[in-house]
């Protein structure tokens, strides 16, 4: 998404990850792309990988990233 | 133990490390993962000059905690190393080591290649590749995910 990271003021209506996800996406073009170009995307809450219904609290290191490929 | 870096690794040290850490090891067994030369994943035609290894620091030394902490937990195990490098890495390069002491060598290899596995598909780290053209991030392998299937 060509950056490392960015600090976000959530709306009220940000509750969980895929309400996080719709919100970026409307608010940034470059996240609206990539969101629709890659096939999976994994999403981690302070640093353990979540579904999109996780919950979302004050402080939380949100993280997307693709299907690892490390070993 | 674990080991995120940059530098390259001595097997025999690590195997040495192992020996002196365990009481009494029955079994110490080793796997070693080196740089494919591979080719591009699209064209195959063109062989890949580097990979460039990222990851996700602070997580990845979690999920490989996380990883060793499981495998401790399944198998009679008495000590264990894994060590995993990022950066620029060329063809032939050793980029990944797991090692595990143990009493009997059947939990040894099951140890390993359970780490392993796991830590193909759940640790965050992420391979891109250059060829003479163009850089590109590698895509994920369905084997990969079969390959922890196995275990669950």
């Amino acid at each position: 998404m060509g950056r490392d990271f960015e600090d976000l003021v959530l709306p009220d209506n940000v509750s969980n990850v895929a309400e996080l996800i719709d919100f970026i996406k409307q608010s940034d073009a470059i996240f609206n792309d990539v969101f629709a170009s890659t096939p999976r995307i994994l999403v981690s809450v302070n640093q353990v990988v979540v579904s999109k219904d996780c919950r979302l609290a004050e402080d939380d290191e949100i993280a997307f990233f693709p299907p690892m490929t490390g070993g | 133990m674990i080991s995120v870096q940059h530098e390259d690794f001595d097997i025999g040290v690590e195997y040495e490390s192992l020996r002196s850490l365990a009481v009494s090891p029955g079994a110490i067994v080793t796997f070693t993962g080196l740089v494919r030369q591979i080719y591009d994943q699209d064209s195959e035609s063109e062989v890949v000059q580097a990979l460039y290894l990222e990851h996700y620091p602070g997580m990845t030394e979690r999920k490989l905690t996380d990883i060793q902490n499981q495998a401790h937990s399944e198998w009679d195990i008495l000590a264990s190393k894994i060590i995993h490098r990022v950066g620029e890495l060329k063809a032939d390069d050793q980029i990944v080591f797991v090692g595990v002491a143990s009493r009997h060598r059947e939990d040894g290899f099951l140890a390993a290649q359970y780490m392993m596995d796991f830590l193909k598909s759940e640790a965050p780290f992420w391979k891109k590749q250059r060829t003479e053209k163009d850089s590109k991030w590698i895509n994920s392998r369905d084997s990969d995910l079969k390959a922890i299937r196995k275990w669950r």
